[in-house]
């Protein structure tokens, strides 16, 4: 009567799988939904580089100044729909059903994740490619493509969960897709789409030290091969708390939610 | 460990703050029936099925459900039972056949097993047809069998359901009944809490009755309706006047009033004698009187003998769960 041979049980690793799949199923359903994180971020880059670009002086051309940015724009946008899924299955009753089935919060919360990180892998394509298309020119090198793409994964984890962290604590999936605005104003007032020294002066504090501003000059230095200094471990120890914090408070908030 | 009972929980408590839900409840399910645990909204009801699926804590008492504890051996509990609560638990953005897939391969199944068990259960539950459709265009009876088979998914022993029908239309709460009759026929045991009176006495074998978090009354229908001791003469008025004046004239002895309807109840033992000597009493002119019945005691009866407030309407608690 202990807890051995209990005949059915799937293991931690396949409910993950399961969930993920499920929450790409349900994404690949909510085409407006999908198309808006698709295309607000294509839609963005070939504004800033079209409209604004040319009044913008950012030492090099603009389209390779701002391609880092919108990636991490991309990211920021999808990721909210993170929050607004976690909040539907927190509001019905799924995740008593979930929970009655034994499957536990990581799988519920990590599926969702994962969901959004395979979802933000196939719009970052989407965007370096329109990027590449429209005169977007790295020449980063092989490990600069790694370190990049690694950097970038290590925010969109960090972003997701902390989206799932939000859908966990929300009342409603509508306050939960207030996230989407929080998140591009972090996006907005970095270095993403202007040099910071352009923005007034009580912005730079601000600007110059949040999450995004490290993480844009990490993939800017990376694909361009220019010098990255400290950026990269500035990037890592912001993810990374943020990664830790939010899976902790995702954790907690879960287990008190649905308690 | 006791094989016969399928639920058995002893003295069970729980509070939030300083609002006590469930006040010491014990509960006996023998293992194949249909248990329903009857009370008005707010009775504690959700917070029983709660503690005893593991999803909540109590915080005092025990319980074993399927023969496990459900404090200290909660996964065993959580793999010999289904949860189907209030509000339905399926993804609308998924087929009818998607999800049940899902929930299969959740309980464990390879992908082969689940499609075949999600075929079947699609079947048993007259929704093949509907099988590839996304659940969110169900109607509200679909949705609450397709939830009702994800439920199933894993074979449970002992199924919990949370006012099954609660803002089903009549047609396909006769559907759920029969659903349910289906399921004990097979032995498996069944947990519903429901408002509706009509229900459990429809569908249980037994039946506790929970008010403000204590048990005040179990047995089966039958011995619950027993309790109400008399029949009651239900009288119809000619005119509102009349019926107040009526009303005023009985005074204490009114059981039953329905300005509405214009009808007043007073008691009786049932014999032609004593109705006879009532309506004279009662109507000497012979002018107020439309029509009488007599009445024999329902579970609604029992309900307000027990609780000494009514049975919340049929309709008090539809909500639309989308």
């Amino acid at each position: 009567m202990s807890e051995i041979a209990i005949p059915g049980r799937t293991n931690p690793a396949t409910d993950l799988l399961i969930m993920a799949g499920r929450g790409l199923r349900m994404s690949s359903r909510q085409i407006d939904a999908l198309l808006t994180s698709l295309m607000l971020p294509v839609m963005l880059m070939i504004v800033f580089v079209y409209l604004f670009g040319g009044a913008i002086s950012t030492g090099t051309k603009y389209i390779t100044y701002v391609v880092p940015g919108v990636m991490l724009l991309c990211a920021a946008v999808g990721s909210a729909g993170t929050a607004v899924s976690v909040c539907q299955d927190m509001t019905g009753g799924i995740a008593d059903r979930f929970r009655s089935m034994d499957t536990g919060g990581a799988a519920v919360l990590g599926g969702h994740v994962m969901a959004n990180v395979v979802r933000n892998i196939a719009s970052t394509i989407l965007v370096f490619g329109v990027a590449f298309a429209i005169g977007f020119r790295p020449h980063a090198t092989l490990a600069g493509w790694f370190g990049a793409a690694g950097i970038l994964l290590l925010f969109l984890a960090a972003v997701s969960w902390l989206c799932a962290a939000v859908g966990v604590l929300a009342r409603s999936p509508e306050s939960a897709s207030g996230c989407m605005f929080a998140l591009m104003f972090i996006t907005y007032a970095s270095s993403a789409f202007v040099p910071i020294r352009t923005m007034p002066s009580w912005l730079h504090g601000f600007a110059g030290h949040q999450p995004a501003t490290p993480v844009i000059e990490t993939l800017r230095g990376l694909l361009l091969r220019t010098p990255v200094g400290t950026s990269p471990w500035q990037a890592i120890a912001w993810c990374g708390g943020i990664l830790a914090v939010s899976v902790a408070a995702c954790a907690m908030l879960f287990r008190r939610r649905t308690a | 460990m006791t094989d016969e009972l399928a639920i058995e929980a002893t003295a069970l408590a729980k509070s939030y703050g300083k609002t006590h839900v469930l006040a010491g409840v014990d509960l006996r399910v023998p293992r194949g029936s249909i248990f329903a645990l009857l009370g008005p909204n707010g009775a504690g009801k959700t917070t029983t099925v709660r503690i005893l699926s593991t999803l909540l804590r109590p915080d005092a008492g025990q319980a074993r459900v399927a023969g496990f504890d459900i404090g200290h051996q909660r996964r065993q509990v959580r793999l010999s039972i289904s949860l189907t609560g209030q509000y339905t638990a399926v993804d609308g953005l998924q087929t009818g056949a998607e999800n049940l897939r899902m929930m299969a391969r959740l309980a464990g199944m390879s992908r082969r097993q689940a499609r075949q068990r999600a075929a079947w259960l699609l079947d048993r539950f007259g929704l093949t047809t509907a099988a590839d459709k996304q659940a969110q265009t169900y109607s509200g009876g679909m949705r609450r069998r397709l939830d009702l088979a994800a439920s199933l998914v894993g074979q449970p022993e002992v199924i919990f359901l949370d006012e099954p029908t609660t803002g089903l239309d009549p047609r396909s709460r006769q559907q759920m009944w029969q659903v349910i009759g289906d399921l004990a026929g097979a032995g498996v045991t069944i947990f519903l809490t429901t408002q509706y009176l009509e229900e459990a006495d429809r569908v249980a074998h037994k039946v506790s009755v929970l008010d403000d978090g204590k048990v005040v009354a179990e047995g089966t229908p039958a011995q619950l309706k027993q309790r109400v001791a008399g029949e009651r003469l239900d009288l119809v008025l000619r005119t509102a006047a009349d019926f107040s004046k009526l009303a005023r004239y009985l005074g204490d002895r009114v059981l039953r009033s329905d300005p509405g309807e214009l009808t007043l109840g007073v008691a009786t033992d049932g014999s032609s004698a004593q109705v006879r000597e009532l309506l004279d009493e009662l109507d000497p002119s012979r002018a107020t009187l439309a029509r009488f019945a007599v009445h024999t005691p329902t579970l609604d009866d029992v309900f307000l003998t027990l609780t000494g407030h009514a049975a919340p309407a049929a309709d008090a608690k539809e909500k639309t769960r989308v």
